[in-house]
């Protein structure tokens, strides 16, 4: 069992292919796999359909494929503070699937844990219901939401060991498990692997059975709302 | 008439001690600075209960961040978690109670504030989730627009963010309650008449 590659473009090679789904983790620019995706910015791979929260912004994160046009279509809950995503998407270059947030984590847990398809009250009433199954339970409505199975998860974790177990770090976790959990194969990058036996398994956040291949790197971790109190 | 800060204090009596709650971004984030003695647990939807506040320049942390994705701290209570989880304990009740900003609400509890068709494309991002989920929703917003026209209607014209699931309203004019067949006034902004909040709203009034 290898998991560690050299460099984020070995973790990808063979993975990546034209009009692939790729589920990725992190919201807005925290805990977004930035390695990565540069990596897939470079391969030139192309027609990417994305499942992640946000589209980053204009130059960082999955916005430096939207500047390539590398990316067909976003399945998001939120696209604010990106120029180029909302000049891509109102011309009609852009496809956009909004989900709301907790309805697009659980369609990634789901889809990861066996679950085609689950029942939820969010969004009923409103245009995220349409054309969508309703069903009454204990007399209220719910909708039918699908699980997404995604070709490829690509993730950002704080540390692994070296059989792919994974600690996240703060709120730099946020979409990055329930990715993982719902790609066929899952590339993770973290800022440091340290050897199998020096994480405490009982405080291991995703267990190595969802992450297939692995890259140690630097990550640039770049902040979008610098807020700050006066000591 | 009530500004941001007096909004922000005002909802923040509708907070009772030891409630999990969720704070929208804009004038129900400052609702955090009126708590007082009370103990109460901020909810932050990407994956954290116990916010804490703003951090100094010396303590900010690039993997800390809040749903406005602010930087922010931790607190001794703090947990972290994923999203689906997140989602989990808002779509299953357990968030007592969430303060959003709104754009549009109407006298059925319909809310909307997550698009306007054509001009402003943002997404929802949770509103949708917290709005069907927690136990209780407390809308902040201005009476009116910068056009002086109502934002508390009949009907609200902008795609929802969820179909009556607004309790209570509370603007610059005053507090309202969403009840059956109308608003009920629960109280008038300093200086406000009753006259006065009734004509700023569109919405039906009932006593």
């Amino acid at each position: 069992m290898k998991k560690v590659y050299g460099s984020a473009s070995d973790a990808l090679d063979g993975l990546l292919f034209d009009g692939m789904f790729i589920a990725s983790g992190g919201f807005g620019l925290c805990g977004i796999p930035e390695l990565l995706l540069q990596a897939i910015k470079e391969s030139g791979t192309k027609d990417l359909t994305f499942a992640s929260n946000n589209a980053g912004v204009d130059d960082f994160g999955i916005g430096i494929l939207l500047q390539t046009r590398q990316v067909r279509k976003m399945i998001s809950s939120y696209v604010g503070e990106n120029a180029e995503f909302m000049r891509q998407y109102l011309s009609g270059e852009l496809e956009l699937e909004f989900n709301p947030q907790g309805t697009l984590a659980e369609r990634m847990r789901a889809g990861g844990c066996g679950i085609p398809g689950f029942y939820t009250k969010t969004g009923v009433g409103t245009q995220v219901a349409e054309g969508k199954e309703h069903k009454d339970f204990d007399g209220e409505t719910y909708i039918l939401e699908r699980g997404i199975v995604a070709d490829l998860a690509i993730v950002k974790a704080w540390k692994a060991d070296d059989t792919g177990n994974l600690v996240f770090r703060k709120t730099a976790r946020n979409f990055n498990p329930p990715a993982a959990m719902c790609g066929r194969v899952c590339v993770a990058e973290v800022e440091e692997i340290v050897p199998r036996g020096s994480l405490d398994p009982d405080m291991i956040h995703l267990p190595g059975i969802y992450v297939h291949r692995l890259i140690q790197g630097d990550h640039e971790k770049r902040i979008e709302q610098r807020t700050i109190r006066e000591a | 008439m009530w500004d941001r800060n007096q909004m922000a204090a005002r909802a923040a009596q509708e907070l009772e001690d030891g409630m999990y709650v969720n704070l929208g971004i804009g004038i129900p984030t400052l609702v955090a600075n009126y708590v007082g003695d009370k103990d109460i647990t901020l909810q932050s939807e990407n994956g954290m209960l116990g916010m804490g506040p703003f951090p100094t320049e010396a303590e900010i942390d690039p993997d800390l961040i809040n749903a406005g994705k602010q930087t922010i701290t931790e607190l001794a209570r703090t947990s972290y978690f994923d999203s689906a989880m997140s989602f989990g304990m808002i779509r299953g009740g357990k968030i007592a109670a969430a303060i959003l900003g709104a754009m549009e609400v109407a006298e059925n509890g319909d809310l909307a504030n997550w698009m306007i068709p054509g001009k402003l494309v943002k997404g929802m991002g949770g509103a949708m989730d917290l709005v069907a989920g927690v136990g209780r929703v407390v809308v902040v917003m201005d009476h009116t627009n910068k056009h002086g026209d109502s934002k508390v209607l009949k009907e609200c014209t902008l795609p929802l963010t969820g179909k009556g699931v607004v309790n209570r309203i509370i603007t610059n004019l005053g507090v309202l309650d969403v009840v059956e067949g109308g608003l009920r006034i629960v109280e008038c902004a300093d200086g406000v008449t009753e006259d006065q909040l009734r004509a700023a709203t569109e919405a039906n009034i009932v006593d």
